[in-house]
């Protein structure tokens, strides 16, 4: 359904994407993940015909999105990160004229139903110059189910909703995805691993893994994590772990917890608690955790392999939406 | 065709709740109600020294210049402001050609202006009860005609335009800057030969407008304002087109 082969996009000197290949195929969901900047909003605008490519082609449907351009944009439903709308017309106004740049068919019954898709009917009379952020959000999908479209590029389609809200779209793209083809943007892992059957991760341009959630979870699942948590401040603790042999990547965490990884295959927790109390430490807590997606996708778009360092992590977890943050760590 | 009217209708329905559109209007009316009382009361005072009735392209003249003035003004808004709110990212991929996008939204300025300069008809009228035996309405309509011409290439100059910004103002400034340049731009012809004296006659709006003014219909006059504005209406979605490569 999408077929997308070396795509590259330069603005001026900056290359925004580089050498994309993917594809996706009916019923699938296909997550986009990656940092402010990695290219996701720049891929979708060339997949709904905003702007060609500078080099490499895709097909959507099996049309060119450069060549046959107005096939694609019959077939693509596309919410626009920045979702536009015209703050003078009402919701009913603006559904209707962009059914009717789609030549639909009895405009204004298609425009009942997706409102109701959206739980927006109440407000079709609104002008969306006085609807909140979350309600534009709504409106901005129902525009892009509004001619039932094959494929669907949602950019961060749930940003700015409430919680119940944000369950009921992910329930409505589950649903969609299952006789289309969706691909979504988003920097919420979790969501990615809700909704999505095929996650791809890309930072600066680059693909950096392809993968279903599950298998993504799984891959890094071989090193195990472990937290050890002391009583007082454990200074001096960094070198006593250094020292036993089978762990790797010691870091102090803020709330002043060590969380480090066993290799595969060897549990040398026993030999942690020793070498602990030995070195005259109290020890409260020693115990494993489950790699999130959240570790793996911070591994996967560091820069490059940096030693542990104390400073490290809290950076890049910060461009992660802080609400999920805080409820994975909960999971824990 | 049908987006192109789709379009249109938006843009025109959108005059009617912008200030822009009413302070235009109203411009033209007060200028217009001041020349015509002006000369109806200049004639009045006169009439016992020449029996001359005022003519009808006293109407006529002074709305080039406000036209001149307010077409910019009434473009700018056009495409810059999809520009800069995001919607041409809708518009761009909705199954619309940029050309169809470029036509509509000039059609829409068009019907406006047209829809003024038919409120503006009541001045003739008027002056048609006030002389005896009544105007010759010749050449209202020719001039009627011509200025509807003259609009419909200058608001396919500011709908160019507009497709360059993303930025209102700077839209109305350079549009209103490339307008008063062709309008004035006979004055040149003769410092200037060659290749740039044919292009500045072949631009020569004024020596076309003149004889609509003076109340003769000539095919070449009209092929000449047609050709004008489908030219700038070509820039202008070729614009669209280039801001898509940038
Ligand atoms: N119109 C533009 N002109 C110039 N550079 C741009 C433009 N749009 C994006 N870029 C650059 O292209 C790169 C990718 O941007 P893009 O918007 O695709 O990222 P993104 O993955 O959508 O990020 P975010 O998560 O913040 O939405 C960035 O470096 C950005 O600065
Ligand atoms: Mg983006």
């Amino acid at each position: 359904m999408i077929q997308v082969e070396g795509l590259t996009k330069d603005y001026g000197k900056r290359r925004a994407i580089d050498n994309l290949s993917f594809h996706a195929e009916q019923g699938d969901i296909l997550g986009f993940l990656g940092p402010n900047g990695a290219g996701k909003t720049t891929t979708m605008r060339i997949l709904t015909g905003y702007m060609p490519p500078t080099a490499g082609r895709a097909e959507i449907a099996g049309f060119d999105v450069v060549e046959q351009s107005l096939e694609v944009r019959r077939r693509v439903g596309y919410l626009p990160e920045t979702v536009p709308l015209y703050p003078e017309m009402s919701v009913f106004e603006y559904l209707k004229f962009m059914g009717e740049l789609r030549n639909l068919r009895d405009i204004e019954d298609r425009v009942d139903e997706v409102l109701e898709v959206v739980h927006m009917e109440e407000r079709s009379d609104s002008y969306i110059g006085s609807l909140s952020k979350g309600m534009r959000q709504r409106v901005g999908l129902a525009q892009a189910l509004l001619h039932k479209p094959e494929v669907l590029i949602l950019d961060e389609p749930t940003i700015g909703l409430d919680p119940t809200q944000i369950i009921d779209v992910r329930n409505l793209i589950r649903e969609l995805g299952k006789e289309r083809t969706v691909l979504l943007s988003t920097h919420i892992l979790s969501e990615a691993q809700q909704v999505c059957n095929r996650v791809l991760i890309i930072n600066k341009g680059r693909i950096v893994v392809e993968d279903t959630p599950e298998r993504l979870q799984s891959r890094l699942a071989g090193s195990q994590r472990v937290v050890l948590k002391v009583r007082g401040e454990p200074d001096g603790l960094e070198t006593v772990l250094g020292k036993v042999p089978g762990i790797s990547r010691v870091n102090l965490r803020p709330d002043n917890t060590l969380e480090f990884e066993l290799t595969p295959g060897q549990d040398v927790r026993p030999d942690v608690a020793r070498a602990v109390i030995n070195s005259g430490f109290d020890l409260l807590e020693l115990h494993a955790i489950d790699v999130s997606l959240e570790d793996i996708f911070v591994e996967l778009t560091r820069e490059e392999p940096q030693p542990p360092s104390v400073s490290d992590d809290g950076e890049e977890e910060a461009a992660f939406d802080t609400d999920e943050i805080a409820e994975d760590e909960v999971e824990e | 065709m049908r987006n192109i009217w789709t379009i249109a209708r938006r843009e025109y329905k959108l005059f009617f709740i912008s200030p822009i559109a009413y302070v235009v209007a109203f411009l033209f009316m007060l200028v217009l109600g001041l020349f015509f009382s002006l000369t109806m009361y200049g004639s009045i005072s006169q009439m016992a020294y020449s029996p001359t009735a005022p003519s009808p392209q006293m109407v006529i003249s002074p709305m080039v210049t406000i036209l001149l003035f307010t077409i910019p003004a009434v473009t700018m808004r056009t495409i810059a402001e999809e520009q800069r709110s995001g919607t041409m990212e809708l518009l761009l991929t909705a199954p619309v050609r940029d050309w169809e996008l470029v036509l509509g939204k000039w059609l829409g300025s068009f019907l406006f202006m047209a829809s003024l300069l038919l409120l503006t008809g009541v001045f003739p009228l008027v002056l048609n009860f006030m002389v005896k035996p009544g105007i010759d309405f010749g050449p209202v309509i020719a001039g009627y005609l011509g200025l509807l011409l003259l609009s419909s290439s200058m608001l396919a100059i500011g709908v160019m335009v507009s497709a360059l910004f993303a930025n209102q103002i700077a839209a109305f400034f350079i549009s209103l800057g490339v307008v008063l340049a062709l309008w004035l731009s006979n004055q040149f012809t003769s410092y200037v030969q060659g290749f740039w004296k044919t292009l500045l006659d072949f631009l020569d709006i004024i020596t076309h407008f003149v004889s609509f003014y003076r109340g003769t219909i000539a095919l070449k006059d009209v092929v000449f304002f047609i050709s004008l504005t489908a030219l700038f209406l070509f820039f202008g979605t070729a614009l669209v087109e280039w801001r898509r490569w940038r």
